[in-house]
């Protein structure tokens, strides 16, 4: 029996080492591609670089400069950074007001908001472009505006769902010792909300950091976020450089990957609360 | 209490909701509207009924072709993402050596976003492609859908997986040891207690699932953009290259929209009855 047990545990992890092969292979492929000269890629791409093929790292300085890859990686760090920020300030808030004052509006404020979470971007990409080249948010700040509106939705739901579960005595207390409710909302309720806030941030980092449409449709080819950047370079330049493609798809995979393993714990966990809430 | 907050709405409720209105609200109302006209530029719509509707439904405009591929392209996905997916996760929690390598191993291509997974397959797919058969991904529609099935197992695997694991962690361990007791073997143990406890991650899954496929758009983009012929374009794409495709197609294209809506709803709608129905509490 026990003998029997250790086979198939055997047989198990051998299975999840063939699987975790396949897993990753597809990167190890673009990574020795990146080596690469453009004309030994596209018909054999499984062939390791060989004297011929080796080009060091002339894909990737080209490919950088072609690009402007700092520049991409500079808009995509700022417009992240900012849209996750003004996300979890200002829908933390109007997820507290509308918890806590019942009235007809607040109630039907809150399912207006979640009308977005089923809502597909088709329905509206096109007026939406439209109006916001009229009201000049055409730009990586006016974009944080869009980023703020489109991910209220899931943001105020899962805010709320974790306030109601908040004591108000907590919040009568501060407003007794003179507190407005503006001071008391940074002194008493942030400071709870961290588990959650940190579950919005890394959930809406992740789309907005990877979101192509929206900046491909607002912003264009005036600021390019990496993805961006990424697909103009396959499509954008006449014919295409595969080695360049494949380098620059490698640049764009280090901040995921730093990323992932700075907060693999906090990207887990939230996953799972956000699923579990969603 | 509540009146003394009144006067706080303009700071705490005010921001989100203009910025709200303007990426949504507005958009979603003009859009609406703009579907029952003819337009060029938003200024010069004309109110034309419900022609815009009739068209999608005529076979030149792609979308029935686009709606039909799409829920191809949902069902084999949602099945194969979630039964590979639940099987690692119970594969996962049997304390293997190296869990928490392979776990972070298998949820790792989620992160990556979808016009460079695109990219990254295209060049797999076409190396392969090109070595047995001598064409690209773009020759045949087949070829397109099996590799986007391919991608979107990819994608979303460790992403289920994740779900599924805290799901079967959650359940009790006396529960495991009640049924070892009665005798129960390893697949009555998984048919009778692992998959009941865990068919609220079941439901949440395939809702992902469900709304992802429908809505995947950067993949389907990147890797065959409807070739050939736009025969691998899902209902995202269809949309978008009718808005972009041809000038004055915008209000046909807004009238597709607003189907792709109401069908991406009701199916939302039905899989949550039918998987929440099975639920245990």
């Amino acid at each position: 029996m026990a003998k029997k047990k250790k086979i198939q545990s055997y047989g198990i992890f051998a299975l999840l080492v063939v699987l975790a092969c396949v897993f990753i292979y597809p990167i190890l492929l673009v990574i020795q591609n990146s080596f690469k000269g453009k004309l030994f890629i596209s018909n054999t791409p499984f062939e390791l670089p060989n004297k011929e093929t080796f080009v060091g790292v002339q894909n990737y300085v080209e490919g950088f400069a072609k690009t402007n890859f700092h520049k991409s990686f500079g808009y995509s760090l700022f417009i992240t950074i900012f849209s996750v920020l003004a996300i979890v300030l200002f829908t933390s808030m109007t997820a507290w007001y509308i918890t806590r004052v019942k009235s007809k509006l607040t109630s039907t404020l809150y399912y207006i908001f979640l009308l977005s979470m089923v809502v597909p971007f088709q329905m509206v990409m096109y007026t939406m472009s439209k109006l916001a080249n009229t009201i000049y948010l055409d730009n990586p700040v006016g974009i944080i505006v869009l980023y703020l509106g489109f991910g209220s939705g899931m943001a105020v739901f899962m805010f709320s769902g974790f306030i109601k579960g908040i004591p108000v005595e907590l919040e009568e207390a501060a407003l007794i010792d003179g507190c407005n409710p503006i001071k008391m909302f940074f002194k008493v309720i942030l400071p709870v909300l961290k588990p959650i806030l940190i579950t919005v941030a890394i959930l809406d980092a992740m789309w907005i950091w990877n979101d192509f449409l929206l900046p491909y449709l607002i912003l264009g080819s005036n600021y390019r976020t990496i993805p961006v950047a990424i697909q103009y370079l396959k499509s954008g330049y006449g014919s295409i450089d595969y080695g360049q493609l494949m380098a620059m798809i490698v640049l764009s995979l280090i901040p995921i990957v730093a990323f992932y393993f700075a907060c693999q714990k906090h990207i887990i966990e939230g996953i799972v609360a956000g699923a579990v809430k969603g | 209490m509540q009146k003394y907050y009144k006067k706080y709405f303009s700071i705490f409720v005010l921001p989100t909701l203009l910025a709200y209105l303007v990426a949504f609200i507005i958009p979603l109302v003009m859009g609406v509207y703009l579907s029952f006209c003819k337009f060029k530029t938003v200024s010069d719509a004309e109110f034309v009924g419900l022609s815009n509707y009739l068209f999608v439904f005529k076979d030149s405009q792609g979308f029935l072709h686009a709606l039909w591929f799409t829920i191809k392209f949902a069902v084999v996905g949602i099945l194969s993402t979630n039964l590979i997916a639940f099987a690692l996760a119970v594969l996962l929690t049997k304390k293997v050596k190296g869990t928490n390598i392979f776990r972070t191993i298998f949820f790792m291509p989620n992160l990556i976003g979808g016009i460079v997974l695109g990219y990254i397959w295209q060049l797999l797919l076409n190396g392969i492609l090109i070595k047995i058969v001598g064409a690209d991904i773009t020759f045949s529609a087949t070829y397109g859908y099996w590799g986007l099935i391919i991608l979107f197992n990819w994608q979303m695997i460790g992403y289920l997986m994740i779900i599924y694991i805290a799901g079967i962690q959650s359940i009790p361990a006396d529960l495991f040891e009640a049924a070892q007791m009665d005798g129960a073997n390893g697949r009555q143990r998984l048919f009778k207690i692992t998959l009941p406890m865990v068919m609220t991650s079941i439901t949440i899954c395939t809702f992902l699932t469900l709304t992802n496929s429908f809505k995947m758009f950067d993949q389907n983009f990147a890797l065959t953009a409807g070739a050939p012929a736009h025969k691998t374009s899902m209902l995202a794409l269809d949309i978008y290259n009718t808005y972009y495709g041809r000038i004055g197609f915008a209000g046909i294209g807004q009238a597709k929209a607003v189907i792709f809506t109401i069908i991406l709803i009701v199916f939302a709608v039905i899989q949550l009855r039918i998987t929440r129905a099975k639920e245990v509490e």
